[in-house]
């Protein structure tokens, strides 16, 4: 089975956004990257995948040299190749995925892992996206999967349940938090993954459909009032949700 | 511009979400001087559809099959572009919903229409729509406009507003979708259903708790507030990371963003991960020992005080005064 983890590389949760001088984009100094915390979901349901198949395991990240960095810690967790779709520009998703769909037609995976957003700009329709284009089916926010011969169950998360959803390979699946137990890498693998070559491509350009116009950060909320400091604050407390905020 | 908007429905019951996607639908195409069409798929759905004139619908298309009983990712897509591609709207509108996410990405890929997911309000301006949709976990707000010909935007649940409208019913008309057995290539075959409190993404009020509690057994003083308000329980990261709590209620950055009209926040100091996940919170309440935690620097009401002693005052008061 050919198994292609798509991955990515994110500013961490810690970083504090500035906006940057263009006023579109955040600015990059002092930012720490990592890997896209929903993604080393996706590369564990690889490497599951492998390990009841048999096939290949391929980590693909779509962006600049940095994202080699995290190519890197997939390949640490154990995926056998790790591949750059190269490219320094700035793409909305729709680009994005067409460029990525392009790679893989040619690459003709079994299945095709995500995870299920990027926690930089959240759009969560790059895995869609990607099926749509490939023509296979998909299923998002997955917490559970099984396979068994060419057959997939999974869950995947709704408002106030799980969806039981059945399909089949090939197809596109991205993962939500709770899918599996991300293996750390081991010192082996770590030091194996510096070595390890990765193939490079030139990503191919398509056009944007949404166009940014600005960012800026949120109206700062001002801190409100502190009630009291003991349960004697609590029926002041619960008059202020009544009355000043009719929330209850 | 003609608008498109897709009303979610599961088990023949219009969710809240679906009404806020038609209403801010009809503002914005009135906006515009254009119409707004609503769309409904599923089984035996053209009995619901009237409903939709309340929120706005002066028409509604109804999308009608056995077999869509359950939602199909593929089937769905097809269906929905299939009516998309022949009213040739200017604009689509979905809920962020899980469903809707689900399915728009598939419709923009088959349209080559462009999709500004998770908004958080939408104008309209030189005949063109902007909308403003979180970015960086809510770190930062983008302002987008989308450049193809149909252009689809996915709308946050519980941030747009749903009033009724008493009397009106939308003239309905019945479409039989062209579905092949190919598209079904993925079908869901059971739901289950969480049972007891409300989900945090689409509940009105969201009590969460955090390490402070100390154990988990200790989340009983969260449900019994959360149940004496009919609210949903959420959590922090570090108590799903230690097992206290499940994943789907985790709040924050790599949990649910949640908007609800009120947040209470218990023994949470407030790191930026979770700040980003219930900023957007209408009113937030926060009760801490820790005076100098960050929540206190966005909560609308504070108590710097003991969650063992606070909560079960806080559930009590309520009790008595809501009469339960």
């Amino acid at each position: 089975m050919k198994i292609v983890a798509c991955i990515n590389h994110v500013p961490d949760t810690e970083t504090k956004v500035k906006v940057g001088a263009d006023g579109k984009t955040i600015d990059p100094a002092g930012v720490n990257y990592m890997l896209n915390p929903y993604d080393e979901y996706a590369v564990e349901a690889g490497l599951k995948l492998k390990e009841q198949y048999g096939g290949e395991t391929i980590a693909l990240s779509l962006g600049p040299d940095a994202n080699k960095e995290t190519l890197r810690k997939a390949l640490a967790m154990g995926v056998d190749k790790a591949l750059l779709i190269k490219d320094d520009s700035v793409r909305d998703s729709l680009s994005l995925a067409r460029a990525i769909a392009e790679e893989l037609r040619e690459m003709k995976p079994d299945c095709v892992l995500f995870g299920k957003q990027s926690i930089d700009y959240y759009d969560e329709q790059v895995p869609g996206l990607v099926a749509e284009f490939l023509g296979y089916p998909s299923v998002s926010v997955a917490v559970k999967l099984e396979a068994k011969d060419g057959n997939v169950t999974c869950d995947r998360e709704i408002e106030g349940g799980h969806e039981v959803v059945e399909t089949s390979f090939p197809v596109v699946i991205s993962a939500q938090k709770g899918l599996n137990a991300p293996r750390y890498p081991s010192l082996k693998g770590i030091m194996a993954a510096k070595t390890k070559p990765i193939e490079e491509r030139q990503a191919k350009p398509f056009p944007s459909g949404v166009e940014v116009l600005g960012i800026s950060k949120p109206p700062a909320k001002s801190a409100g009032k502190i009630v009291g400091t003991d349960a004697s604050a609590v029926p002041e407390l619960v008059r202020l949700l009544q009355e000043e905020a009719k929330v209850i | 511009m003609n608008i498109i908007a897709f009303a979610e429905q599961r088990d023949g019951k219009f969710k809240k979400f679906a009404h806020e996607t038609v209403q801010a639908a009809r503002k914005a195409a009135d906006a515009l001087g254009g119409t707004m069409t609503a769309v409904v798929i599923g089984k035996n759905v053209s009995a619901i559809a009237p409903g939709l004139g309340a929120y706005g619908a002066a028409r509604v298309i109804a999308v009608e099959d056995d077999r869509l009983e359950f939602y199909s990712t593929t089937a769905y897509s097809k269906a929905f572009s299939d009516v998309v591609s022949r009213e040739a709207p200017g604009a689509v509108f979905f809920p962020a919903s899980q469903m809707g996410k689900d399915l728009a990405p598939r419709v923009s890929a088959r349209l080559g229409a462009a999709l500004a997911p998770d908004c958080t309000a939408i104008r309209a301006e030189g005949g063109d729509l902007i909308a403003t949709r979180p970015v960086y976990a809510g770190k930062a707000l983008a302002e987008v406009k989308v450049t193809t010909p149909v252009k689809m935007f996915s709308l946050r649940p519980n941030v747009f507003t749903a009033t009724a409208a008493d009397g009106a019913q939308a003239a309905v008309e019945t479409v039989k979708p062209e579905l092949g057995e190919n598209d079904f290539a993925s079908k869901v075959t059971s739901v289950k259903v969480s049972e007891g409190r409300p989900d945090v993404t689409e509940a009105g009020i969201v009590v969460s708790g955090g390490r402070g509690l100390k154990a988990p057994e200790n989340f009983k003083l969260i449900e019994d507030l959360a149940d004496v308000l009919g609210a949903a329980v959420g959590a922090s990261r570090a108590v799903v990371d230690a097992g206290w709590r499940p994943h789907d209620e985790q709040v924050g950055q790599t949990g649910k963003t949640v908007s609800p009209s009120l947040y209470i926040a218990c023994a949470i100091s407030g790191a930026v991960q979770h700040l980003a996940g219930m900023s957007s919170s209408k009113y937030i309440v926060a009760v801490n020992k820790d005076k100098d935690a960050p929540i206190f620097q966005i909560a609308d009401y504070g108590i710097v005080g003991d969650v063992f002693d606070v909560l079960p005052a806080l559930t009590g008061e309520l009790k008595k005064t809501l009469g339960k």
